[in-house]
């Protein structure tokens, strides 16, 4: 509006028209996006899924007499590793294992984080400001540096790597969800369903967490591709998944040691995570555009 | 109207979250399952190290008793004993803490001079070609993990490109720039998505003010007005962004010196946990987390002092 004298008026209907278009355009593409991530996400777990069926080698079967074979070599589309397992093989098994932490630690903390948050902002008080110190505190540390630590006590594993991040990675959602539900108790409509009579719980899960549940479920898309690269990164120091069960992280490390003449080993693996990151980024993206423009 | 009235409560605040974090790290050691005096020895365990143990750590008194020893002892500066280096956990922390502060400093300062013109290219020009190719570039940035970034970047400048060392700290300061320009790089590009997006949309936010078409009929030409009023406001607005994520860029020094074998407290870190360390675990935690409280407090000073808005925002 700041601008309508600063431009002439056919400069502004201009303006309006290309805003328009815009909009059009990208109504589409939003969809596009989601559809998009849907479909590479599908894919990785497809190829993760029906590994056996895609490739005939063992990713644990080890060929000392082909060695660092480079990729397209027959037999092996995409090289060996230095105890000649096949490399294509050992990246959809570790699929499995990446995308089940990715998921497995996701829906965990995305399900009790929102929980926590709704309890904290509708019951308020005493427990809503325990909980919101308790979740400035674990923000007050590094996550990698503080799941490092519990991993460290607990002894590096798989289980413990869910429990690690169990732990801290509960405290965004319970934060966002906190944030939202403080917003809706004020509102007409739970107001109303709390004049109705309605129980607390049923105000919050009937009414508040329809309403409000959009926002964390985007921002969980955002968190699986932080946790795929936590998982690789855990991985990579030594830290989660222990060998010989492949694992993207574990095999980058494996294959820095290779750097000066492999290139592929640590490469290949890494564009998994990132074709995995990028599609939860995608879905993440659409979810947001189409989510948004149902509020609308 | 004090900028900086907020201070007293701001101080009260950070105190109370470092003693939170003191809280935290005392109760890591108690995750240990079993007996942590075994757990520490393991192959070497006999019964007077591990009472040694037990009674260093406590173990044998009530659990309020062990906090306040922990606490007399970090206030006494002692952040434990390593079991491992047979050495203060104070004085092997202290040996590490240069690389990884360097490297901390370089990255932040590099993120700002790689994602200031972007971002703000990208805010005036929408849909441009910057605009355009670093969207691209940084949604896929996003995906990468950074440990893997930065074995990319080993690969084309220092192994098929040598320009670049592959690993070390230099000596000197410019031994240290040029062995530490790739590790900043890597964590400086991760950052940089973070930095891009947000100063491009306080661009666009900025351009759309008032104050800017004031500006603009006072007659004022367009390239002073990009740069004092545009410029100026946007960077500000960023500031806050800047401070939150310096935090996350922390956790990332710990794989970027993994990668580029940095002596620093990142690789102490992890080969403390393989060689079950716990002490120098607890106490290199312990310092991370008292940077971050600091960073954030002195961005929130940094606000307060570059905006007077600020600091009333803050201190209610």
């Amino acid at each position: 509006m700041s601008a309508m004298w600063a431009a002439s008026p056919s400069e502004l209907l201009m303006r309006a028209a290309t805003k328009a278009a815009g909009r059009q355009r990208s109504v589409v593409r939003r969809r596009f996006t989601l559809i998009i991530g849907l479909v590479m996400l599908a894919i990785a777990i497809a190829a993760a899924v029906l590994a056996p069926l895609l490739v005939s080698q063992s990713p644990t079967a080890i060929d000392v007499l082909h060695p660092l074979s480079p990729p397209l070599t027959s037999g092996h589309l995409l090289g060996t590793d230095q105890y000649g397992r096949d490399l294509l093989a050992r990246i959809l098994y570790a699929g499995r294992i990446d995308l089940a932490i990715a998921f497995g630690a996701t829906s965990v903390t995305l399900v009790g984080g929102t929980m926590i948050g709704l309890v904290a902002g509708y019951v308020g008080g005493k427990v809503d400001s325990f909980l919101m110190r308790l979740v400035d505190l674990f923000f007050a540390f590094p996550f990698l540096v503080l799941i490092i630590a519990i991993i460290a006590m607990l002894g590096p594993s798989t289980f413990n790597l869910f429990i690690a991040i169990w732990i801290t990675s509960w405290v965004s959602y319970a934060r966002i969800m906190r944030a939202q539900t403080v917003v809706a108790k004020k509102q007409q409509y739970v107001l109303a369903a709390r004049a109705l009579g309605y129980s607390p719980v049923r105000v919050m899960f009937r009414h508040i967490l329809p309403n409000t549940a959009s926002t964390v479920i985007i921002f969980s898309m955002v968190d699986a591709v932080g946790n795929i690269i936590l998982a690789a990164s855990l991985g990579f120091l030594g830290l989660g998944v222990q060998p010989p069960t492949p694992e993207w992280g574990s095999m980058i490390s494996d294959g820095q040691n290779y750097i000066l003449t492999s290139w592929w080993l640590a490469t290949l693996p890494g564009l998994a995570v990132v074709f995995v990151g990028v599609a939860f980024s995608l879905i993440g993206d659409g979810l947001a555009d189409v989510l948004r423009a149902g509020d609308r | 109207m004090n900028r900086f009235g907020m201070l007293p409560r701001r101080l009260l605040h950070t105190v109370i979250v470092l003693f939170g974090i003191t809280l935290v790290t005392f109760f890591l050691l108690r995750l240990i399952p079993g007996d942590p005096a075994l757990a520490i020895l393991g192959s070497s365990y006999t019964h007077t190290r591990a009472v040694a143990i037990d009674n260093f750590l406590g173990l044998n008194k009530p659990i309020w008793t062990q906090y306040g020893q922990y606490m007399d002892r970090l206030f006494h500066g002692n952040l434990g004993f390593s079991f491992f280096y047979d050495e203060s956990a104070t004085v092997v922390i202290r040996q590490h803490i240069a690389p990884t502060v360097f490297l901390v400093i370089y990255s932040a300062v590099l993120a700002a001079i790689i994602s200031m013109p972007i971002g703000f290219i990208s805010g005036l020009r929408r849909g441009g070609a910057v605009d355009q190719s670093s969207r691209v570039f940084f949604t896929l940035s996003f995906a990468m993990p950074a440990f893997w970034l930065g074995i990319i970047l080993i690969l084309i400048f220092s192994v098929k490109l040598p320009v670049f060392p592959i690993s070390g700290f230099g000596s000197g300061f410019v031994g240290h720039l040029y062995y530490l320009f790739l590790p900043a790089l890597t964590i400086s590009l991760g950052f940089s998505t973070v930095l891009v997006r947000s100063l491009r949309a306080a661009t666009i936010a900025t351009l759309q003010a008032e104050f800017i078409d004031t500006a603009r009929m006072k007659g004022i030409r367009w390239r002073r007005v990009l740069w004092r009023h545009v410029f100026r406001n946007s960077v500000l607005a960023v500031v806050a962004v800047y401070g939150v994520n310096l935090a996350y860029l922390i956790g990332g020094t710990v794989l970027v010196e993994n990668v580029f074998s940095l002596p620093g407290l990142g690789s102490l870190l992890v080969s403390s946990v393989s060689d079950r360390d716990y002490p120098v675990v607890q106490g290199v935690t312990l310092l991370f987390a008292v940077l971050i409280v600091l960073i954030n407090l002195f961005t929130d000073l940094a606000q307060a002092a570059l905006d007077p808005r600020v600091g009333q925002e803050i201190g209610t």
